[in-house]
């Protein structure tokens, strides 16, 4: 009997652990954007997505970093994916699995966890100087999806690896060939999974402050990016200038800036998310 | 007699169709030296100093409006990073709060790369302690080194000085990237990025604002812009290195008798590009609008730019 009680209050007591600890993040996250919106949403003003950096707390805008930033997603994602995805189907699909093929797998693995900064040394040394695109969104680009790679990769391995092995089977019997049953069954069942890497990729893409730094990316610009060779900035590296400054009110414009930041990180993995269940729904 | 006039007007005529053509010749001819009367075109890029950025970066602002055709960005690195990408050849101006390294022009000349230095501002370093510190109101520059010598283990204010109360010292400064950094450790250890490495150190000097307003017995340094914004809440020491206390203001700054911690901002520009469009019109731009600019954004102007437009030449 006494042996059941305690087992039981065990078991409550384990629970009000895990609660507590979920409780501790979302609080803590509850604060932040709390006191990011009391101290941004004042400043969301119509100039502050028209108007360009300024010395004026007032007249500041952010508009140079927003496109520079949609500009570096979504040119991460049209590197990225097609070479992630190509990566991941050979991995899986093609690749025999010896010794060699293990040692590529752990070293992508590896790799996600790489500080960015190091890929940032590599773009700079290599697109920068080597290739002699310069201080350009192509380059910042090309680093940023060296940077998400591993991501798409690991996330489309695992994706491809979960779809069932007689949906393959049945492509094959009746008389499919590989590349046929890649296209028309492994990939679009394996969608989904993608779309989640292809999530986690930007989020990371849009958040990344280090690489750009490295390859170049200036934090004043006086003009728009016009094309893949333009010199760009990007909001983070907006928001953490501002967030350093003496005056006060540039604390409150950087909140505002992390709002914007937030807004365009919602908006592109929503995209995502409604893509991955219109996908989700056709193979069920 | 009346042929005579006629002559006359022939001539002036003449000689004002001649002088309107040589004119126009001439205006066309120096067209990328005039300045505001034409737009210009082209690309400056800039890097280096994060304590130079917002001047620099204020200038820009300016210069924009006026020539909205020129495409200006400006970066921040830092002074190191931004010298390696000038001493390359990479970037036109290089934006700086030291001077640069017998090294860094070295490499710079072995690239052939000359330079053109400006000074264009100055900023105090300025030693703060809490607002409720009661007992400190000037400090040597030797008290100054006994704190945060390299070897320095002082613990309490009246290790320093004896007519200070047994309290503990809390020390908070600048993270060793930083240009602030390096010249204090410079002017007070005398040899630079030399110092006591127990401090409480951030790259965010308004962390370390926060940090000593929040702590009765800290002491810390920063850039005078971070004391000027935050008077209400630190107070500021003024430094005596032999002539009497001296306390940081605009003045003091300006005359450097706040001494040694009065320090010069820089910019430097690439020899070939200043004598070109629009790198030329962007630099006299800065030196004719420092004056106002750098007190805009909480630093102190020099007292005449003349010297530094001299170099225009």
């Amino acid at each position: 009997m006494n042996q059941i009680k305690y087992r039981k209050m065990k078991n409550s007591i384990f629970h009000g652990v895990i609660f507590c600890v979920t409780l501790i993040g979302i609080v803590v996250l509850v604060i932040l954007l709390a006191d990011i919106i009391m101290r941004g949403v004042p400043f969301l003003t119509k100039h502050f997505f028209t108007n360009f950096p300024s010395r004026f707390p007032k007249k500041a805008g952010i508009l140079p970093g927003i496109y520079g930033s949609v500009y570096i997603i979504l040119l991460t994602i049209l590197i990225a994916v097609p070479i992630g995805l190509g990566t991941a189907v050979y991995l899986e699909e093609y690749a025999k699995n010896n010794r060699f093929t293990k040692f590529i797998k752990i070293n992508i693995s590896n790799l996600s966890g790489t500080p960015s900064i190091v890929y940032g040394l590599l773009g700079l040394t290599v697109f920068v100087r080597t290739l002699g695109l310069g201080k350009s969104i192509l380059a910042g680009a090309l680093t940023m999806s060296l940077v998400v790679l591993p991501i798409v990769i690991v996330s489309s391995q695992e994706a491809i690896k979960a779809v069932p092995q007689y949906l393959r089977h049945g492509s094959y019997a009746l008389g499919a060939t590989k590349w046929q049953t890649i296209r028309k069954i492994v990939i679009p069942a394996a969608l989904p999974g993608i779309f989640t890497g292809v999530i986690l990729s930007v989020s990371r893409a849009l958040g990344e402050t280090a690489p750009l730094i490295m390859v170049g990316a200036a934090t004043y610009v006086s003009k728009l990016p016009e094309g893949l060779n333009s010199i760009f900035t990007a909001l983070p590296l907006q928001i953490y200038y501002w967030m350093g400054l003496p005056k006060e009110q540039f604390k409150d414009l950087a909140a505002a800036g992390i709002i914007v930041l937030l807004g365009i990180l919602l908006t592109t993995n929503a995209i995502a998310i409604v893509l991955r269940n219109k996908y989700q729904k056709s193979i069920e | 007699m009346v042929k005579l006039v006629n002559m006359k007007k022939v001539v002036s005529l003449a000689l004002g169709v001649a002088l309107t053509v040589s004119l126009t010749a001439c205006g066309s001819g120096t067209k990328n030296d005039n300045v505001g009367n034409t737009s210009l075109s082209g690309k400056i890029v800039i890097d280096g100093s994060s304590t130079v950025y917002p001047v620099t970066s204020a200038v820009a602002e300016e210069f924009q409006i006026e020539q909205p055709g020129v495409e200006v960005s400006v970066a921040l690195s830092g002074t190191g990073g931004g010298m390696k990408k000038f001493t390359a050849g990479e970037i036109d101006i290089c934006d700086a709060s030291r001077k640069i390294k017998p090294e860094e022009a070295e490499a710079a000349k072995a690239k052939g790369i000359e330079f053109v230095e400006f000074e264009i501002a100055y900023d105090g370093i300025s030693v703060v302690v809490n607002k409720d510190n009661t007992w400190a109101h000037s400090i040597t520059v030797d008290e100054l080194n006994k704190i945060w010598g390299k070897d320095s283990k002082v613990k309490t204010w009246k290790e320093v000085n004896p007519a200070w109360p047994d309290e503990p010292i809390k020390l908070y400064g600048p993270g060793t990237d930083s240009g602030t950094f390096e010249f204090f450790t410079e002017m007070i250890n005398k040899k630079a990025k030399e110092s006591r490495t127990d401090y409480t150190p951030s790259e965010d000097d308004n962390v370390l604002v926060q940090g000593i307003a929040g702590d009765k017995d800290a002491m810390g340094y920063f850039g005078f812009a971070y004391y000027e914004e935050n008077q209400d809440s630190l107070k500021v020491l003024k430094i005596d290195s032999g002539k009497g206390p001296i306390e940081p203001t605009a003045k003091t700054i300006k005359d450097k008798t706040y001494s040694p911690l009065s320090r010069p901002l820089f910019i430097y520009v690439n020899k070939d590009k200043l004598n070109q469009s629009p790198v030329k019109d962007f630099v006299k731009f800065y030196l004719d609008n420092a004056e106002q600019l750098t007190q805009e954004v909480g630093y102190i102007p020099l007292e005449s730019y003349d010297s530094e437009k001299a170099k225009l030449k």
